[in-house]
């Protein structure tokens, strides 16, 4: 147990390079190799569960080396109750994306090895507590992600891998930039070391406020890309549709959670007084983000874009339930609480419902041969009842229904927001209608009326290995639906200690 | 014996085992579970009425965590108290026998035990949502009641039009559950609980009360009446109440037992459960003076609207089905104003007695559309009632309790207690008025629903070869007709049994004879009526023409339109809507996206001058000195000859040099 996040973080890199040491493996072979090497962090991801104390406070199995004296640099790896909610999601929505993938006829082999990489990367940053190993993930996890998308992508795939991938190094040069004026004032790139100089005024003493607000924005900047906040939004809607099936799962499973993960763990820690002079307009943002998100969606007649679109506005949520937090003028224990815990689960369940979808979506296009239009399909339910249970599930999921995950989530980050801007909220709940329009606009026309043409040709229901694929996150979205405890205790501490002071 | 409180989960939780089952398997004995499921919950909810009725006026209450949140947590529970146990009783009951008919009804379909599925969620739901004691337990079952309407509507999907009225019911009540949702969340923030009640710590009891209602909001409203009517909204969209009453006749897309349950009998009236188990917190603004309008007003005058609305509507459609969907439109107009009179108990009273008679009428629908191959135009049958006995006799019954024929049936006493409380208000007689008249025009719409439909000649082939159902299906016809009988004895003037049991400080008034008089005077000129222009000369083709047609066809057409609420709102909300979405769209795809796509240009075309200035100059300056180095290469490389002899000559030449530097240097 001792190196267990080093360990949990390289295992799938070990898996990149055995696959990239082995040319000659058989497509067979290399997949089962990915998906077990894959599966590793789930395990992993148990073993630090059973082991974890969520009424601890700070990190556990913290592994804490020198790395590069002369910058102060340290290999810092730590646990809370947040990150490992997002390493178990990993754990989940990784090996689903690789069955999801399963299929893929071209360069299997290199398609898995650049996904390990992926994984590995992400883990990298939901575990690293110091910047220079937590922005080497954070950047590394570009390259896989590109050349997913490019080599294996749609007929756009290129130009929306090149716009991903520009975009988001944009910002990430901001945030590299911040931090180095941070290191050039305080010596340290330690998260911990660095908001512990925040909470008691130190990094307000060594730098003047016009460039800690300067440093903020670069931060700012390269986290809001990654999420995306509106109006940074734009590159996901074609990276997301154009990327292969698996690759769109990972993306809006598990990259969207980095910049979220971001903003907690970072921008809010280390600036909370900027945070909150600009956490009006970020509100409205975010806000923006909900309302805007939801109609853009409701204009889409491509499916993929359509579920593009859907998850700019669930990340939203957990934006605005986050800004209404830091702007709150007054304490409102009761209100953050439930706006922290909401946003925290609302990204462990957009990740099970929004990869879900494109996982229904890739099977749709995949059975027609390439179509993906709302307007393509038609009575797919009488063909496919199986896959229409499933993927109404998933809808009704990433709609909001009660007794389904998505709803404790929502409701939970309504109920805080409403306590700290109310006005916010009322007009959230716009994003919610909107939301429900779309998806049920989905629903009917793709599994009801008359079969259209693509589907009366021949619409296989899902095969075994597509069922597998799709149980374990359709069952917690039942799960978490009904029993949220499983996940909320293993972040309630750190969330009520959060909403009275900051993390 | 009696249920107690912890055991209440129980009663939601055998209808919810059978719908689990039932999405697993398309076994066809999934249809009897449901009904044995059923009737297990109907005997567990008579306990848990014999307990609730020892002692009327105790909340029994049984909480408990959902989940951490803070220091504290999220917590729900369920509640036991007579207006629990009554609608569960009811809805079990009533629940029971169209599940037992519906096994005639959808015989031939081929997803027969995905139905009970559906049927089964529906029940659990509902069921749950009467047990609550929590207004988010409340909610989270109100929208999977919503999720189950939804998918029974739509349960033959591929009909395009069953799909369409599918979600036009979910989207049409979710704007209304979105208003609830508010309350919802208001209500928390104020009070920091959602129970109702709590010992003394819940949103129900006195404590929060007087603190809602003691807080008055910049609009003047009491804060008690804001979140009130917010809460409403969910109702108003739920019970099909004006403005959101356009989703209920479409609904009666779904075959029709689903009609019956789901859009007569129970899902409708949560509304009316809804605010009746909210009545303290909408009536705490009532001795309050200086506040622009009471929650319970706007109650009141929304029922009256829609009570009047309903009926005008139902007199001028022709589907059997749609009749009835507007006539239910319109008695939960009534149930509305009753509570907004402040006649909870007339309310509870006319939501019980409207259950068992519409669903009998829905019922009868069912059997007469079974029978006539699916023909659901009243111009197309006639002549159905020496066919069908059994339907028509029960049909005749429920048409009568419907319509408030006196003494004998439920509905008379029903309304009559609604009538008496709208009486007593003392706000305004509006409500009365409107009820009054909805009192003659429903005598006479369900006058001519049965005159054509079981009078005359036969219309249609359909209606030439009906015969009368099997058994299955006319044993809940019979059942139900003999409630919508006795039902009504358990709430007359004279043993007010039912009203003492929900309010346990209801005092019996006594006059309003001549009310009594009046209204049965009204049903008497609805009947005569609708029995003069539909009985005395019987339609004899489906062409001919409606007399009140010929007699007035602008005012017949507006109202066959139904007012033209869905033209309104396609050219309103739904406009609105997709200008928004392709606002949004727009916005995203040439401002933003043009905005970056620019950025991204202005980059690629900075780089490209770059490039140019790069090449012509700065390359140009690095090019003249790697030239010039060049030269210099050259110049040494031709010194290096390689010819010894050359360089012996050179090192002479420099030995020569250094020793005159030396001899000089050391001189000095």
């Amino acid at each position: 147990m001792k190196c267990l996040l080093s360990t949990l973080i390289l295992t799938p890199w070990v898996g990149t390079l055995l696959l990239a040491l082995t040319p000659r493996l058989s497509p067979k072979v290399s997949r089962s190799v990915a998906l077990l090497f894959s599966l590793s962090t789930l395990g992993f991801a148990a073993l630090a569960w059973s082991g974890f104390d969520p009424a601890a406070p700070g990190y556990q199995f913290v592994e804490q080396h020198a790395w590069i004296k002369l910058l102060n640099v340290s290999y810092h790896l730590g646990l809370d109750g947040m990150s490992l909610a997002l390493v178990a999601l990993t754990g989940l929505i990784a090996p689903t994306a690789l069955l999801a993938s399963w299929k893929l006829e071209r360069d299997p082999r290199l398609f898995n090895l650049l996904f390990l990489f992926l994984q590995g990367a992400a883990l990298g940053v939901f575990l690293a507590l110091n910047f220079f190993p937590w922005f080497i993930c954070w950047e590394l996890s570009l390259v896989p992600a590109f050349f997913l998308i490019k080599l294996w992508g749609g007929p756009g795939a290129s130009r929306a891998a090149y716009q991903f991938v520009v975009y988001t190094i944009g910002g990430s040069a901001f945030m590299l930039l911040a931090f180095a004026a941070l290191f050039a004032a305080t010596g340290t790139f330690d998260f911990v070391e660095l908001a512990a100089l925040a909470r008691d005024g130190g990094l307000a003493s060594a730098i003047p406020a016009p460039a800690l607000g300067a440093i903020f924005l670069g931060v700012l900047l390269g986290l809001a890309v990654k999420v995306p906040l509106f109006p940074f939004h734009t590159w996901l809607p074609s990276a997301y549709s154009e990327a292969p099936t698996g690759a769109s799962m990972f993306l809006t499973g598990i990259m969207s959670k980095m910049g979220v993960y971001g903003f907690l763990r970072i921008l809010w820690p280390l600036f909370p007084a900027q945070l909150h002079a600009a956490a009006p307009v970020l509100l409205a943002l975010a806000l923006a983000g909900v309302v805007l998100g939801a109609f853009a969606a409701m204009a889409q007649t491509d499916l993929k874009r359509m579920v593009a679109y859907s998850s700019i506005n669930h990340v939203s949520y957990c934006l605005l339930a986050l800004f209404a937090v830091a702007g709150a003028s007054s304490l409102n224990a009761d209100a953050s609480t439930a706006a922290l815990s909401g946003a925290l689960l609302q990204m462990f369940n957009h990740g099970l419902s929004a990869s879900a979808l494109f996982f229904c979506v890739g099977i749709l296009e995949n059975r027609s041969g390439g179509k993906r239009g709302l307007l393509d399909f038609g009575g797919v339910r009488t063909a496919a009842p199986v896959f229409a249970g499933f993927c109404g599930v998933a809808l009704f999921s990433s709609l909001g229904l009660p007794g389904l995950n998505g709803f404790v989530g929502e409701f939970l980050v309504f109920r805080g927001v409403f306590g700290l801007a109310p006005w916010t909220a009322a007009i959230g709940c716009l994003g919610l209608f909107a939301t429900a329009f779309f998806l049920l606009t989905f629903w009917q026309r793709v599994f009801h009326g008359p079969q259209s043409p693509a589907v009366a040709a021949g619409f296989r229901d899902l095969s075994t290995q597509e069922i597998v694929t799709l149980v374990p996150t359709v069952t917690l979205m039942f799960v978490l639906g009904v029993y949220p405890q499983l996940l909320v205790s293993l972040f309630n501490p750190l969330v009520t200690a959060w909403a009275v002071h900051l993390p | 014996m009696t249920l107690p409180v912890q055991l209440l989960w129980l009663i939601p939780a055998l209808p919810l085992l059978v719908a689990g089952i039932g999405a697993l398997t398309r076994h066809r004995g999934v249809a009897l579970a449901a009904i044995f499921a059923m009737a297990g919950s109907f005997a567990l909810s008579c306990l848990a009425l014999a307990g609730a009725l020892q002692d009327p006026s105790v909340h029994a209450t049984y909480n408990f965590a959902w989940f951490d949140l803070g220091h504290g947590a999220l917590r729900l529970g369920f509640l036991l108290d007579p207006l629990t146990a009554l609608m569960t009783t009811m809805v079990t009951f009533v629940g029971t026998l169209i599940f037992i008919f519906s096994l005639g009804y959808m015989k031939e379909d081929k997803n027969f035990s995905r139905f009970f599925c559906f049927l089964s969620l529906f029940a659990a739901a509902m069921l749950g949502l009467l047990v609550a004691n929590s207004l988010l337990l409340l909610f989270v079952c109100w929208e999977l009641v919503g999720l189950a309407s939804y998918l029974l509507i739509g349960f033959w999907f591929h009909k395009p039009s069953a799909a369409a009225a599918a979600k036009k019911a979910f989207i049409t009540t979710r704007i209304g559950d979105l208003g609830f949702l508010l309350g919802l969340l208001w209500l928390a923030d104020s009070t920091g609980s959602l129970l109702f009640y709590d010992g003394g710590q819940g949103v129900l009891e006195a404590t929060a009360l007087a603190s809602l209602s003691g807080q008055t909001l910049a609009c003047g409203l009491a804060l008690s009446t804001a979140i009130g009517l917010l809460i409403f909204c969910g109702a108003v969209g739920k019970s099909g109440q004006f403005p959101l009453h356009v989703w209920l006749p479409d609904a009666m897309e779904g075959p029709t037992p689903v009609s019956a349950l789901i859009h007569a009998a129970t899902m409708v009236a949560a509304g009316v459960f809804l605010v009746a188990r909210v009545y303290p917190l909408m009536s705490a603004d009532a001795l309050l003076a200086a506040v622009p309008v009471h929650a319970l007003t706007v109650v009141a005058f929304i029922g009256a609207i829609t009570a009047l609305m309903g009926a005008l509507i139902a007199c001028a459609q022709n589907d059997i089905k749609r009749i009835l969907a507007f006539s239910t439109v319109s008695q939960l107009g009534y149930m509305m104003l009753a509570l907004g009179v402040g006649s909870s108990t007339a309310a509870i009273f006319h939501l019980l007695t409207h259950a068992f008679f519409k669903a009998l009428l829905f019922l009868g629908a069912g059997s007469v559309i079974h029978a006539a191959h699916h023909e659901q135009d009243i111009r197309q049958l006639g002549g159905l009632r020496t066919k069908m006995k059994v339907t028509f006799a029960t049909f005749a019954i429920g048409m009568m309790a419907l319509s408030g024929v006196p003494f004998l049936f439920s509905g008379f006493w029903s309304k009559e207690a609604i009538l008496h409380a709208a009486h007593e208000w003392d706000v305004s007689h509006l409500p009365l008025y409107a009820g009054l008249c909805a009192v003659v025009l429903t005598a006479f719409y369900m006058t001519r629903l049965v005159a054509e439909t079981f009078f005359g000649k036969p219309r249609s082939h359909g209606a030439e070869h009906a015969h009368e159902n099997s058994a299955v299906m006319t044993a809940p016809l019979v059942i139900l007709a003999v409630c919508a009988v006795l039902l009504g004895f358990l709430g007359t003037p004279y043993w007010p049994w039912l009203q003492k049991t929900l309010d346990p400080h209801y005092e019996a008034t006594h006059g309003g004879l001549g009310l009594m008089l009046l209204s049965i005077g009204l049903v008497g000129a609805g009947l005569g009526l609708g029995w003069a222009l539909y009985g005395r000369k019987l339609r004899t083709t489906a062409a001919a023409r409606d007399p009140l047609d010929t007699a007035a066809p602008a005012v017949m057409a507006v109202l066959a339109d139904r007012l033209g609420f869905d033209e309104l709102y396609a050219a309103t909300v739904g406009r609105l809507n997709s200008a928004t979405a392709a606002f949004a769209d727009f916005l995203d795809r040439y401002v933003i996206g043009g905005l970056v796509t620019f950025l991204a240009q202005l980059g690629i075309f900075s780089g490209g001058v770059n490039r140019q200035v790069d090449e012509a100059n700065l390359n140009g300056g690095f090019d003249a000195v790697s030239e010039s180095v060049r030269g210099s290469g050259l110049f040494y490389s031709r010194k290096q000859t390689g010819e010894t002899h050359g360089y012996l000559r050179v090192v002479a030449v420099a030995f020569v040099l250094l020793a005159l530097v030396l001899a000089l240097g050391g001189v000095r």
